[in-house]
Order: C-alpha cells, then sequence, then structure tokens
C-alpha cells in the first residue's frame, strides 16, 4: 500500500472543521474493508486517511420516540445481532446476516455498509480508467457484463452493492448528514443518484460532509418486512439480485407495500409500479408474476445480464409470498 | 543456495545504520529511534492528532510488543514481517479468503484489512498462540484427527475462525459451522473434512 498518514480527530466538530479547510487527497476511514481495497489496487491515492473509529459514541442502536437510531459506526455484526432490530424489522435483520462473512461483520460498518465502493471489475481494476474514474468511456456496455444493471444504467452500468441500502429504504430510513452548515437529515432513498446525475459517485454526500446516523420510523400495526437475496456463491456473496419487501398484509391482501430491489441498478431500485398494481389485491403469484412482467417492460438487459430479468420474477414473488 | 541466502541476511540497512554509531551521522539517525511526536493538524475546532508512525503496543498470544508502525501498514504484514509469526497467511490480501485470520480483543478480523496503527493496545491471538506448549489446541487435534486440509496453506484461518465460531456456540450444528467459517475459502475444497474436525472438536471441548 501507498503510505499516507492518518488523523484521529476526537469530535464530529473536528471532522466537519477539519474536511472544511482541507478535502483534496483526504478520505474517511471507518471499518477500511472497502476503502482499504481502494488504495491497495490504487483506485484512490489518498494523503490524509481520517478514522472515524477515534471519536467516541458514534456507535450505538437505540430505540427513540421518532424511531430507532442507528450510529454510523455500528458494526455490522452488532446490527445482525442485535435483538431489537431482529423483532421489529426482521427485513433489516435479514440484510445485515446476509452482509459478507463474519469476519467481514465485525468489522464492516454501516456508514460504510451505505456508502461503499460498487464491484463492477472494470472500476476495481488498476489499469482501466473507467467512466467512474474520470476515463470517457464504460467497458462494461462493450465489455463483460454478467454482473450489472438492467435498470438505470448510463453511461456507467454499476449496480449498487449494499444489502443495508435496499432494507432500509423499503423501510422509509432517513439518514443524517453532518455537514460544515450544520446536519440535515433526509430520506435514504434521495441519498442515492443515477450516474446519468453524477458518474464519479454513487451518493449525493459533499466531499465535506459525511454520515452519522440512520434513522427507522417506528414499525407500524400489522407491518412485516423480509429481505431475500440471490448469489452466485452459496457461502458468501454480493447480491445477484436482491429484494427487500415491506407491507401491511392481511387475509392475503396488502394494505401498503413497498419492494426495493438490490444487484439491478446503480442505485436502490423501487419498483413503484409494482407496488401500485399489488396494492388492494390478493397477492397471488400470478399477480406478482404480472407485476414483475410490467416492470421488466423497462429492464435493459446488456449482453450477459439477461438472466436477471428472469430472476426478478422469481425474487418478487418469493420474497413478496414471505409476507403473506 | 542456503549459503546464498545466508549471505544475504548479514548486513542489512539498519545494521549498517546501527553500526555507525558517532559523530554528526549518529546524530542525524537519533531521532529515527525516538517515539515520533504526533504532528497535529491545526483546525478551528482544535488540534487534530495526526501520524505519520506511531509507536504501538499491541499484546500478541500474551506476550507485548512496542513497535513502531506506519499508518499503511496493516496487521498481517506487522505479524509477518516484523514480529516473525508466518503461521498467519497472506493470500488475496484483499478480505476475501480468510488465511489472515486473527483474533482481535477476541473478535475474528481479517489483518489484512486491519491497519496496525490503530490495533495500538489491542490483545490479538494467531495460530501461534492456541497451543499450550507441545499440547495442541483441541481444534488444531481434530483438524489432524479428521484430516482437516490437504495443502494446510488455509488451515490457521480455518482453525482461527472455528475457535470464535465455538467461543460463541458451544455445541453448532452443520448449518451454524457453515455460515461461521463461511469467511474462509480452502481451495483443496476440503470442506466437508474441515466441518467434521470443527463438530468433533465441539464435542471434545463439550465433555472436557
Amino acid at each position: 500500500m501507498k503510505n499516507f498518514s492518518l488523523a484521529e480527530p476526537q469530535t464530529i466538530e473536528q471532522v466537519k472543521a477539519f474536511l472544511s479547510e482541507r478535502r483534496e487527497k483526504s478520505f474517511l476511514l471507518a471499518g477500511g474493508t472497502d476503502i482499504l481495497g481502494e488504495i491497495k489496487d490504487e483506485i484512490i491515492d489518498p494523503e490524509i486517511m481520517v478514522d472515524l473509529k477515534s471519536i467516541p459514541n458514534l456507535s450505538y442502536i437505540r430505540k427513540e420516540k421518532d424511531g430507532v437510531r442507528i450510529g454510523a459506526l455500528t458494526s455490522l455484526a452488532e446490527l445482525a445481532e442485535n435483538p431489537l432490530i431482529e423483532n421489529d424489522f426482521p427485513g433489516l435483520h435479514e440484510a445485515a446476516k446476509s452482509v459478507a462473512t463474519p469476519q467481514l461483520r465485525n468489522m464492516g460498518t454501516v456508514g460504510g455498509n451505505l456508502c461503499q465502493k460498487p464491484r463492477c471489475w472494470y472500476y476495481r481494476d488498476p489499469q482501466v480508467k473507467c467512466r467512474k474514474k474520470g476515463g470517457s468511456r464504460c467497458f462494461a456496455l462493450g465489455g463483460r457484463n454478467k454482473y450489472h444493471a438492467i435498470f438505470g444504467g448510463g453511461p456507467c452500468y454499476i449496480v449498487h452493492p449494499s444489502d443495508l441500502a435496499p432494507a432500509l429504504i423499503s423501510l422509509d430510513a432517513k439518514i443524517s448528514i453532518a455537514a460544515p452548515k450544520g446536519e440535515k437529515t433526509i430520506p435514504l432513498a434521495d441519498f442515492y443518484v443515477l450516474p446519468r446525475v453524477n458518474v464519479r459517485q454513487e451518493n449525493v454526500l459533499g466531499s465535506d460532509e459525511f454520515v452519522r446516523e440512520i434513522t427507522v420510523p417506528p414499525v407500524k400495526r400489522g407491518e412485516k418486512s423480509t429481505y431475500y437475496k440471490l448469489k452466485e456463491r452459496g457461502a458468501w456473496d454480493f447480491a445477484l439480485l436482491s429484494a427487500a419487501v415491506k407491507g401491511v398484509v392481511s387475509g392475503g391482501i396488502f394494505s401498503d407495500i413497498r419492494i426495493v430491489l438490490g444487484g439491478v441498478a446503480p442505485v436502490p431500485w423501487r419498483l413503484e409500479k409494482a407496488e401500485n398494481m399489488i396494492k388492494g389485491k390478493a397477492a397471488t403469484e400470478e399477480l406478482l408474476r404480472q407485476a414483475a412482467q410490467e416492470t421488466l417492460k423497462e429492464a435493459r438487459a446488456l449482453k450477459d445480464n439477461g438472466y436477471k430479468k428472469d430472476l426478478l420474477e422469481v425474487v418478487l414473488s418469493r420474497a413478496t409470498l414471505m409476507l403473506v | 543456495m542456503e549459503k546464498k541466502s545466508k549471505k544475504r541476511k548479514t548486513f542489512t540497512r539498519r545494521d549498517f545504520l546501527k553500526g555507525f554509531g558517532g559523530g554528526a551521522l549518529g546524530a542525524a539517525v537519533v531521532p529515527k529511534y525516538l517515539p515520533p511526536a504526533p504532528a497535529v493538524l491545526q483546525t478551528k475546532e482544535g488540534k487534530i492528532p495526526h501520524y505519520s508512525r506511531k509507536q504501538i503496543t499491541i499484546t500478541v498470544n500474551q506476550k507485548n510488543y512496542s513497535l513502531e508502525v506506519e499508518p499503511r501498514e496493516t496487521l498481517l504484514q506487522v505479524l509477518r514481517e516484523r514480529l516473525n509469526l508466518t503461521g498467519t497467511k497472506m493470500t488475496c490480501d484483499r478480505g476475501e479468503c480468510g488465511d489472515c485470520t486473527v483474533l482481535l480483543d477476541g473478535i475474528p478480523v481479517y489483518s489484512c484489512l486491519t491497519l496496525a496503527l490503530r490495533t495500538d493496545g489491542a490483545k490479538i491471538t494467531t495460530i501461534e498462540g492456541l497451543a499450550d506448549k507441545e499440547k495442541l489446541h483441541p481444534i488444531q487435534q481434530a483438524f489432524i484427527d479428521k484430516d482437516a486440509y490437504q495443502c494446510g496453506f488455509c488451515t490457521p484461518g480455518f482453525i482461527i475462525s472455528s475457535v470464535a465460531l465455538l467461543k460463541g456456540n458451544k455445541n453448532p450444528d452443520l448449518e451454524e459451522i457453515k455460515s461461521g467459517l463461511a469467511g474462509n475459502i480452502c481451495r483443496c475444497g476440503n470442506y466437508s473434512n474441515i466441518y467434521e474436525a470443527v463438530s468433533a472438536a465441539s464435542k471434545r471441548m463439550g465433555s472436557s
């Protein structure tokens, strides 16, 4: 690894002050499981790494009136093992359990998982300068694109790799961002942006901002959630395709439903059309297949990833029926 | 061949510097051996400690080590190259294979993605720290009894992960063993024997 220096701020205010004064070649370090790989692969070239773990009290899960608050530095293992999360938000619990391996869950953080960079092999290749790295073309478009996007692609065709993001968005979670001007809280769904908005970055985080907390609103009466993930390897992998579903269902009829897919688009992909088709009706396998077909009218498969359209049909109905 | 490698080892840059004790050069070299003071980054919210090197103290297998590290040095590099504890293996160096697994304050982590500087004050257990002198750890013994390796390169990582698994779950079933060891890869594909060994070890450790 190329050398860098490590700053150990003691307060959030210090991080803000530092970022507002000096941002060039400075990167934030949380669990390090993604960003150290990026340094090793020479995708980024930091001069200063800012260690967020040196700030006390950024790791917590607590129930408050407006919902469950999760500190950005909470480890994925803590999230996966938390009884409060398991009880109120089974979808989030499943998503946290499905992230990577025991070792990586011990190291990786909630904030880091939401801000991780994509796994596209062209992006991760030190020799390739693709659109995302400031180059002039996307190599996945004409190259090997088995794991790439079928929705929302162009000019870059990554899929967002986070398992937590679809689950949290299905639960209407909000994200609190610390910024020099003060803190702002926005829906997590609005945190992510398509490559056509910003090809270099997957979210709206400014270079002087960082993620401090996630809030999941309290679970409503009769509300259930699930996360269903398909992987190429059994043991651990990023999602080929995953679905986070939250809904209120009684007698087989969804009075409310929210479906967010992972692994299909550069951002977590909400299926509003399908939700509207399902709402108020009996959730039969046939209806869910119709909803999937309707959704797939907007899909644009590349050379090697057409199979994701078939997976979508299966995952949508399996995940939704798990709530019935 | 052996002679050649021995010869290469006889004179290093460090020896040169150490040997050249006195005079002006000595004075110039001295700061290198003093604990580096943290430079600070001045912000309007006060000073932020900032390290280009740092003196850290870690406890590895119940032995204390004090050494100076650069931020870029991983725990894996420090264990293997500085402390000569080469039982922990480097394979992918990207947190994918599990060969570098160690216990950091009792929790299994990939040492290849752990910055040594951030482990200041931590207790680390590597494969070398499991046996009690000549008496192997029950999991090590079970790996031998059940032929739970072929080439053996992934074994240290698997054993450390197994120690962590059995600490949290005294009697795991097959599915729990599989998910507990999901972060380690055996390219010889000897998984069934590895799972058997962990299962046997859990029974042995439970009865003793």
